[in-house]
Formats: C-alpha cells, structure tokens, sequence
C-alpha cells in the first residue's frame, strides 16, 4: 500500500513539471502582453515595469528563476493587482471556493444517489424514468442558465433567497450551492444507477437474497458499497471540478472565491496569477485523484489483492 | 409473499430517504427563517444608517492614485482622497478644494493656491504645500509605471524631469513657498489645468505613510490597504475585501466633515451586469455601475423609472489604416463615413440614447461644438467612391473590420456592414480579437478598419485632438500632418482668449474630417440604475460622483 502511494506521489512531480513548463511557455508565447492598455502606455513605463517584474530577461532565464520560486511555495508578485502576492489572492479566495464546492458536493451526492439508486431498484418503471429524465436535464442544463432562472424564481419573484453574495446575507449560499451541485447530482445519479444495476445482478446479491435478507439490508449492507465504486472514483476529480470550474456560478452570484480570478488573469494577461492557480488547481487534482483512488481501493476488494500483490 | 416484502422494504427505504431529504429542507428552511427575520435589504438599511452601497464594476487593481487606472479605481479613491480643487457636480466647475482660493497671473501661467489651514490628513497631520510638491515628484518618478504622468506635463519641465532630461526636480514649476501656499508655473497658459486638479494622478498621497511601506518610487507596496492607507477625503478606508468589498467611512479629520452627510459607502465590485442588475432589485445596491443593453427598453417604460441615461465624455469611432493600399484616398475615406446611417444605428442597435457623432469632439466640451461638414449622405458617399476610381464599388477589395470581442461591438460591425453593402456596394469582412490581442494589432497597425473608444480624462477639446498628432501614441492611424500638429501644440496653447483657442480646435477638427483617418459613430452615454432614495447625484459629462454632496432620504 505504501510503495503504491509512493509511486503515485512520484509520478506526480514529472506531470506537475510539464504541467508548469507547458503554461509558463503558453502564458509567455500569448498574443498581448500584461502592460497593454487602451490608452497608449509610455514607453518609459514599459520599461520600468518590464524591470520590475523581469519580464526584460531573456524568456529561459524568467523560466529557471519561476522554477526556483515556486520551489519556494512563492508564485510571486500580481501583475495586475499591484501590491497583491498571487498566494495572498489564492489564499483570499480558497476558503470561500472550498466551502462553495463542499455544500454543491454535498447537495449532488444527497440527490444523485438516493435518485440513482431508487432508480436502480426499480428500473424501468416510474421510480427509474423520472429521475434518470430529471437527471439528463440536470446534465444539460448548464449552471449558467440554471443560476439565474433559480434566482428569478427565488430571489426576485417569491423573495425567499439572497440573489448575490456569499456569507453577507444569511441563506446566500444556498443558490450558489444547488446550482453548481445540480450537474453534478445528475451525474452521480446515472452513475449509481448503473453501478448498482451491474451490482444487483451479481451472484452474490442472489445468494444473499435467497438467505432470506429484507431487501434494505440486501441493498444497504451489500450492493452500495459495490454499486456506488463509480460514483467514488468520479468524486475525486468531480470535486477538483467543481473547485476549478466554480467560475460561472461565482460570477452569476457575486462570490469573491478563486474562479473568478483564474478567468480574469487570463484576460489580463497576468502571467503570475494565471500560472499560480493553474499550479494549484493541477495539485488539487492530483491529490483527489489520489483519495478518490484509495477509497476506490478500500471499497474494492479485487483492487484491494491487486495493490498488496502488486 | 416475495414480492410484497420486497415492495414493503422499497417503499420502507424510499421513507427513509424522503426523510433524509426532509431533514436537508428543514436545515435549509432553519436558515431562511433566520434570514427572514432580518428581512430589511441593503438599501432599507442604508437609507436608516446612512450607508450607500455602490455597484463599481471590477475589483480595483490598486488604490495608489499614481498607479491606478480607471473608473473603479476612481469611485474608491475620490471618496477617500481629494485635489486641489473640487468640481461642481453638475457643471464640473472648479470650486475650491483643499485649495480655499488661488490667484491666476496675468499671463495664464502663474497659479497660487493657498491651502486651506484646516486641511488635514486622516490621521489628524497638516496637509502642506510640500504634500503636493512631493506627490507631484512622485507621480513622475519613471519607476513607479504612473500611466497618467502625462497629467502633470502642462507644469513647466515636468515632462523633461519625467523622461530624463532634466534631473533637478527643483527645476519643475511646483513650488511651496510656504506651508500654505503652493506655486505652479505651466509652460504655457493651459486653460485646463483647473480640470486636471480634479484628477487623482495629482492628488496628494501621504509622505509618510508610504515610505514606511516601502521606497517612494515602488511600485504596489501595501500602503494602500485597509489600516495603512492615509489619505485627505471625505472617508477612510475601511476594509477591503478581494473581489467582495471596499468599505469606506466618514472621515472626522476632513476639512468639510460637518457637510458629509454619509456615515459609509460599500463598494461592491460587480463585473457582471445581469447579476448587478438582479442585485438592485432586490434592494441590494443604491446605485448601478451599468445596465445591460438589452434591458433599457424595459426600464423605459417603468413610471418613475430608476434608469438614468446622460451624456458622457466618450467618443466611439472607428480607425482607418491610412497605410493600407485601397484605404490612402481621403475621399474613400469620407466616402466610408458618409455612408453611415448613425441616427439608425442609435436608435435601433444601441438604444442607449446615444447621440450620432460626425466630429471627434463630444458637442458641448468646454463650451465647444464643433461644427462638420459630415452628414449621411449615400449618394455623396458613392459618387466619392466613383472619383476614386471605384464606380458602384466596382473591384473594391474585400476590406475588414477589426473589433475586439463584445456583443455590442459585434452588432455595431454587422449594421455597418450592412450600410456599406447598401449604400456603397462594397463588401466588408468583420473578425473580432480577444481584447489584448487586439490591442496589440491595433498599435502594430495590423487592421484595416479598427473599433475605438475614448473616454475624455478632462474636459477639453484638446484631450481628444492631441490623440491624432503624428507621434501620439493614442493615433494609431498612421495618419500624420503637420498643419495638424502645429496647430494642436503650438497655435492652440499660445492662444490669448478662450475664443481663439476653440476656433484653432475647430480649424484642426475640420482638418482631421476632411482627412477622415477616423470615422466618429456616437457620443458616448452613461446608463445607470439610482435608487429614488439617493439624492444630490447629479448627471455631468464625466459621471463624476461627489460623495460628499450625497445625502439618502429615508422614507421611514
């Protein structure tokens, strides 16, 4: 088990290596520089800045010496922000993202599996078409419409519910949170639905029924933890997902987390601010991966062998 | 048998879920009734505690006046920071500032201002004549990147001590000659420099306060945050908060605190208009920085209606590139422009109440309306065409639009492109560019015809005719006259009255017509949403707000 992680943890490093080099070369190499404006800038403020930030060094040297600051956990200085490290802007909005994609993970995993798994008892009656129909709308309605229809409806028409805001107004996460986990509850539903089809047809769920077990056991103390192996390895990334994609919603709700500013650097054109998260979000992935991973194996007795044999 | 226990532990098992599931609704029921009991908006408690809250666009990039640029930035620091001279919020008007009076010279290029005794920092220090002096030295120092130091070029030898010509700043025209009095010479009489007082790249930042954060001339230190920032304003900084909030309250240090009737604004920095638009009505915002296009015919018809358009010192046009081939003719040129039908455009594209332009000079700039000669006019516009060897656009070659990536500047393209089909029987390619991408082809003359704006800094026609001097940076055009530029740097300034100088800015605006390096298309609007509550918030052409003038009015 431990040699498994270790080589998992060492593979990481050559991704996150040419993860860093690719968009430190991309960045650089992209039409349009940091410092361009509407209004012609003089070229003695180019110059001064151009000094400031390094950016006058030859493009290998800025490479090496962004290498040796982000070995120091510094990704530097925001182009854009003036007086703003990249890790000060990170840091300011993480909490608020995490705690955004944790309630939206909460909400998917409640519907999505209690949906996919009803669905999955009963397949092809009502209790599995409904659901599974909600869910492929689900799917396809994107965050961005699906955001302000819920706030038109809840916000404005029976003013139940905040329109904006995140933590100023109480009941303003509650939006936010159903709009970024609905996709995701869909997914999860058809997920666990079909791990639990190809669960509940196993010989060992016929053996267990024909012992006699009532249905609930049969279900809850031996088909979930099998059937739902899907929906554990789709949470890793899915909640890397959500901490990297939260933009949309952040944006239709006014919620000053971390997505928002991985869009507007790259507009910007902030070299420092556009790497740094993109280093932090690959890292985040690696590591939900990594768990989504190892719950997979504990729930998985077949993979279990193959990691202490292998 | 089978069947029906199986049917009992489904329906058993669906109980229980649909329990799970009451008890998440309940949770969330808990939360609303907690938020139900303080079911007050935004702006019903504003009205009470005298607490504006103000849709500003983006989060601002930085709060140093010498560093910042734009129109958030400006909201946030004219409340927390003020000039030498004020402005009418109406006429935009200097009224004295920190300045209580200053005398002119005869000759226009002698000001002093004497410095109120009661000015006064946040912090409770005096504000001097050598603040200014000092700021002024800072907003030129090179390091810092300060995109607005051109600002401060009228004050004798301030461009020269900026690009290094001169290193004795002793040498630049701003003196103090004692505490309270500070002297500014300019190189010639600049019958702007009033306006530019106003400006934030010549307020005074605090001496002190900087240089314990860092060396004068560095560039985004921290002096600027909550609890270091000093500054000389109506309000003090408060909190900042990224991307959520700027807070600012009333500052009991300021000279004219006993007429400051806000205790606090909150800044929210909104950056999309649909969400900013929900949130002021639901009552979360007393003021909007914007209004979605499309939701203008709404507001129209709505009694009362919260909506304010007002003109803005802005001009959008396009660019020609006189350098390409087909496009050196002036007559092509002005054939292009003529074949534009604005009205058209203002009323059934932009719908902003926009006004149709046909000179580069907003009407009404300093009481300057210049006059042109440019109509819409197709027939003119095609027998333009023909002189220039291209009868009914016959063999005209595909020529392209440039537009960076917007809706609204899409839209604009595409009706043009539909008139010069029309009127002139020429085909026309659009292709947009993400923003910094196109900005790069704009300045490395890679277009043909390339979408502008610009938005006036002060209040003069010179601010929008320097633009097109053969070496401004702003021209772009490739455009480049002589006649031009003798009149905009040396005629216009030399000039004895205010009289003159317009009619040597209408000579020069006749010129840039009749050679059409730029086609104008409108005059820019400021479209708003205001809560009824807010009052003292008068429209002027710079949208300028003065904080310190407005007052909510509470219904309660």
């Amino acid at each position: 088990m431990i040699k498994f992680l270790l080589s998992r943890l060492l593979q990481a490093v050559p991704v996150l290596i040419i993860v860093i080099t690719a968009t430190f070369f991309i960045v650089h190499a992209a039409p349009g520089g940091p410092f361009s404006a509407d209004k012609a800038v003089p070229p003695e403020v180019i110059q001064a800045l151009e000094a400031q930030y390094k950016l006058d060094q030859p493009v290998w040297r800025q490479y090496l010496g962004y290498l040796g600051d982000i070995a120091r956990g510094d990704f530097g200085p925001s182009f854009k922000y003036p007086g703003r490290s990249v890790n000060e802007l990170i840091m300011a909005g993480l909490p608020i993202t995490a705690e955004l994609a944790f309630y939206a993970m909460i909400i998917a995993i409640l519907i999505g599996v209690l949906s996919g798994v009803g669905a999955a008892m009963r397949p092809n009656t009502l209790q599995d078409y409904v659901p599974m129909t909600l869910a492929m709308i689900g799917i396809c309605m994107p965050s961005f419409l699906l955001g302000p229809l819920l706030v038109l409806v809840f916000g404005i028409q029976l003013e139940l519910l905040p329109v904006s805001g995140w933590g100023d107004i109480p009941g303003d996460k509650i939006l936010p949170s159903i709009t970024l986990g609905t996709g995701y509850a869909a997914f999860i539903a058809r997920l666990s639905r079909g791990g639990m089809l190809e669960i509940l047809s196993q010989d060992y769920i016929r053996t267990a029924r024909a012992k006699g077990l009532r249905e609930t056991t049969v279900i809850i103390k031996h088909a979930l933890r099998g059937g739902l192996i899907p929906v554990v390895a789709f949470l890793g990334p899915a909640f890397a997902g959500l901490l990297a994609g939260s933009f949309v919603v952040e944006t239709i709700f006014q919620i000053p987390g971390i997505g928002r500013f991985y869009v507007q650097a790259a507009f910007n054109r902030d070299y420092t601010l556009i790497l740094g998260m993109t280093i932090f979000l690959s890292t985040l992935i690696i590591i939900f991966n990594l768990i989504s991973d190892l719950i997979s194996i504990w729930l998985n007795p077949k993979l279990r062998d193959e990691v202490s044999n292998g | 048998m089978k069947e029906i226990s199986l049917i009992l532990n489904l329906s058993e098992l669906l109980k229980k879920s649909i329990n799970l599931l009451k008890l998440v609704f309940l949770a969330q029921l808990l939360l609303l009734s907690a938020s139900c009991g303080d079911s007050q908006t935004n702006v019903e408690k504003g009205n009470i505690n005298g607490t504006l809250y103000w849709g500003n666009g983006t989060e601002p990039q930085s709060l140093d006046p010498q560093i910042a640029t734009g129109v958030p930035e400006h909201h946030v620091i004219s409340a927390l920071m003020e000039g030498l001279v004020l402005k009418d919020r109406k006429t935009l008007l200097p009224k004295p500032g920190v300045a209580e009076s200053w005398d002119i010279s005869d000759d226009g290029r002698v000001y002093t201002f004497k410095i109120r005794d009661n000015a006064r920092w946040s912090n409770g220090d005096s504000l001097t004549a050598n603040d200014f002096v000092w700021s002024w030295w800072r907003a030129l120092q090179p390091a810092l990147g300060n995109l607005y130091a051109y600002m401060l070029f009228p004050i004798e030898n301030a461009q020269e001590y900026y690009e290094g010509a001169l290193t004795d700043f002793s040498k630049v025209g701003a003196k103090a000659l004692d505490e309270n009095t500070l002297q500014v010479t300019l190189n010639h009489p600049t019958p702007y420099f009033l306006q530019l007082l106003d400006h934030y790249s010549l307020f005074p930042v605090h001496k002190e306060t900087i240089e314990k954060f860092g060396a004068a001339d560095e560039r985004g230190t921290r002096w600027t945050y909550a609890g270091n920032l000093v500054g000389n304003g109506a309000f003090t900084l408060d909190e900042w908060e990224i991307n959520r909030k700027i807070l600012v309250k009333k500052n009991k240090n300021y000279w004219d605190s006993d007429n400051v009737d806000l205790n606090e604004i909150v800044f929210l920095p909104i950056d999309n208009m649909v969400t900013e638009e929900r949130m002021f009505r639901a009552g979360q915002l007393h003021v909007t920085s914007s209004l979605p296009a499309d939701k203008i015919a709404a507001y129209k018809e709505i009694d009362d209606s919260p909506m304010r358009i007002s003109p803005y010192l802005g001009t959008y046009f396009y660019r020609i590139n006189v350098d390409v081939p087909h496009l050196q003719d002036p007559r092509i040129r002005r054939a292009l422009a003529m074949a534009i039908d604005r009205v058209n455009l203002v009323e059934k594209i932009t719908k902003g109440g926009q006004i149709p332009a046909y000179a580069m000079t907003p009407p009404g700039t300093m009481g300057y309306f210049p006059e042109s000669s440019l109509q819409y006019d197709p027939e003119r516009a095609r027998k333009l065409l023909s002189d220039a060897g291209y009868p009914n656009g016959k063999d005209f070659p595909i020529t392209e639009i440039l537009y960076n990536t917007n809706e609204g500047h899409r839209k604009i393209a595409i009706a043009i492109q539909e008139m010069w089909k029309k009127n002139l029987n020429i085909d026309i390619q659009i292709l947009n560019q993400e923003w910094k991408v196109y900005l790069d082809s704009e300045s490395a003359g890679e277009y043909q015809i390339s979408r502008a704006g610009w938005i006036g800094d002060y209040v003069d026609p010179n601010n929008f005719l320097d633009m097109f001097i053969c070496e401004g940076g702003n021209n772009r055009t490739g455009w480049c006259n002589e006649e031009y530029d003798d009149l905009i740097l040396k005629i216009a300034p030399a000039t004895k009255s205010h009289k003159e100088r317009l009619e040597i800015f209408q000579k020069a605006e006749t010129m840039l017509l009749d050679d059409m390096p730029v086609i104008p298309i409108y005059t820019y609007t400021s479209i708003q949403l205001i809560d009824s509550a807010v009052k003292n918030f008068d429209s002027n052409i710079m949208n300028h707000a003065y904080y310190k003038d407005i007052y909510l009015e509470s219904l309660n």
